[in-house]
């Protein structure tokens, strides 16, 4: 029996840091982010976290330090939301193109304007394209696995690329669920050692980074990070594999199917919804409804293969997203989606689903209602938004 | 950490790097063109500390046989060597009389 805790999502985010114990950790406190940095504070004074603690002046500034003492061969962590994302955005850049396995936990937030403080992934999927690795989870646990797992994702020789484990603020940061804690020296059994050689500061031999580099080369640079971005899907498939055989859980890698051997339709979520549209799928079973649910994990990269053969049955899906693609008039993940699909030749009708922004709530029922829609397609649906009373459609 | 197969038909790659790193960038462009002062060394004076190193925007001084050398393929003469150095080893020097 492992000794487990009853906490919340930041909790366990800090815990899975400590846990590994970084060389260094730079945060800079933004709600609803904030307690991953007081707690790691606390355990770097409690002696329990041997990570040396960066206390910088700002998200700019985190990202820095970790990107030079990346370059130095350090294990780096730091956590951030919404605004301070958007702080960092030339360091996030640089961080991927630098190649450095940087782990950062994002708790989502909203967007401004309005001011919110409130859960929304729209913060870190509206950097998706920023070449980091981007996984969602869905509850507390998942949380500390993964930060877990993140070290050695992103470290792996084939990878070598910086990646967030992203949580949705309040629902899962300030949400208290009883969390399994690994024992530290499985940890750092399971997650090895970090020995870049593909890029390092050190004066034994020395190399001049970033250097200004003409386009021709540049390309080839993109061409090898993208490659390693589609390496990447099979090394989150097997780490997820690995980390079952040590500590007993498995997540399913890229996506989680639930109850989707037999189904004739299917619902997509991301995030903590999932526990509600889990419900609903229950519900809407019993009324011998063939729904299945496929839970997207990995976002970057996109688990296109997976996706397609998971959708290989079905008659027809619905995706909600608790984002919004500006332009689009849907979510960003229901356009993820088709465009996987498109490759497949297989177009079937989809409905997407916009709700939950500015940390709305998904209800069960909202869910229940999403599985009739989905249902009751015959051809493509525009976006329908779920709130309270289940109104409008753009 | 690129193997062999996938270099197939898609790219030919110039780079070993699959990081922006060494020699790979910046001798793309010859910024020795652009200089009208040099940077000249006093290796008398040089304590050895590297500074001028670190500082070289264009990896212009390297380190040989213990010794600093300044190469001047790519120095583009910005004179941030000789500001940063602390034993006043670097002098920058005329090009040429006007």
């Amino acid at each position: 029996m492992q000794e487990f805790d009853v906490i919340n999502g930041n909790k366990a985010a800090a815990i899975a840091a400590a846990l590994v114990n970084p060389d260094i950790i730079a945060a800079y406190p933004i709600t609803p982010q904030t307690p991953v940095v007081e707690y790691l504070t606390q355990f770097a004074a409690d002696g329990i976290l041997k990570s040396t603690m960066s206390e910088v002046e700002s998200e700019l500034s985190a990202m820095s330090v970790l990107t030079g003492a990346s370059l130095a061969g350090a294990r780096t962590f730091t956590a951030t939301s919404s605004q301070g994302l958007s702080l960092m955005y030339e360091p996030y850049f640089r961080a991927s193109t630098l190649r450095l396995p940087i782990v950062m936990a994002i708790v989502n937030r909203e967007m401004i304007s309005p001011q919110t403080v409130w859960g929304g992934p729209q913060d870190s999927i509206s950097v998706r394209d920023a070449g980091w690795l981007q996984i969602y989870v869905e509850d507390n646990q998942e949380i500390l696995d993964m930060i877990i797992q993140a070290f050695k994702i992103a470290e792996n020789e084939d990878v070598l690329l910086p990646i967030n484990i992203c949580y949705d603020g309040f629902y899962l940061s300030h949400m208290t669920e009883k969390v399994f804690i690994p024992e530290q020296e499985k940890v750092a059994k399971f997650i090895g050692k970090y020995e870049p050689e593909h890029i390092i500061l050190d004066p034994e031999r020395p190399m001049a980074v970033d250097p200004l580099t003409n386009g021709d080369l540049l390309m080839e640079y993109r061409y090898k990070h993208l490659l390693s971005q589609q390496k990447a899907l099979k090394v989150i498939d097997d780490v997820d594999k690995e980390f079952e055989y040590l500590f007993g859980r498995s997540y399913g890698g890229l996506i989680e199917e639930y109850r989707m051997n037999d189904a004739e339709t299917a619902i997509l979520v991301m995030g903590s919804m999932t526990g509600a549209a889990k419900e609903a799928v229950d519900i809407k079973r019993k009324e011998g409804i063939k729904i299945g649910l496929i839970k997207i994990r990995a976002l970057r990269p996109f688990p296109k293969e997976r996706i397609i053969k998971s959708l290989d049955k079905v008659k027809a899906f619905g995706v909600v997203d608790r984002n919004v693609s500006f332009g689009w008039n849907t979510g960003v993940v229901y356009q993820e989606i088709k465009s996987a699909l498109y490759e497949s030749g297989k177009a079937v009708p989809s409905i997407p689903f916009i709700g939950g922004l500015g940390g709305e709530d998904l209800t069960v029922n909202m869910m229940m209602e999403s599985v009739d829609r989905i249902n009751s397609i015959k051809k493509n649906h525009s976006t329908v938004w779920l709130t309270e009373s289940n109104g409008g459609e753009a | 950490m690129i193997k062999s197969q996938e270099r197939v038909a898609f790219m030919e790659f110039k780079s070993k790097y699959i990081a922006p790193v060494g020699a790979d960038g910046v001798y793309v462009i010859n910024t020795g063109d652009w200089r009208t002062i040099r940077p000249v060394l006093n290796q008398d004076k040089c304590i050895k500390c590297g500074i001028c190193f670190m500082y070289c925007p264009v990896n212009s001084i390297v380190k040989e046989d213990g010794k600093f050398i300044i190469k001047y393929d790519y120095c583009k003469g910005c004179g941030i060597c000789a500001h940063e150095c602390k034993s006043d080893a670097i002098v920058m020097v005329q090009e040429a009389e006007k």
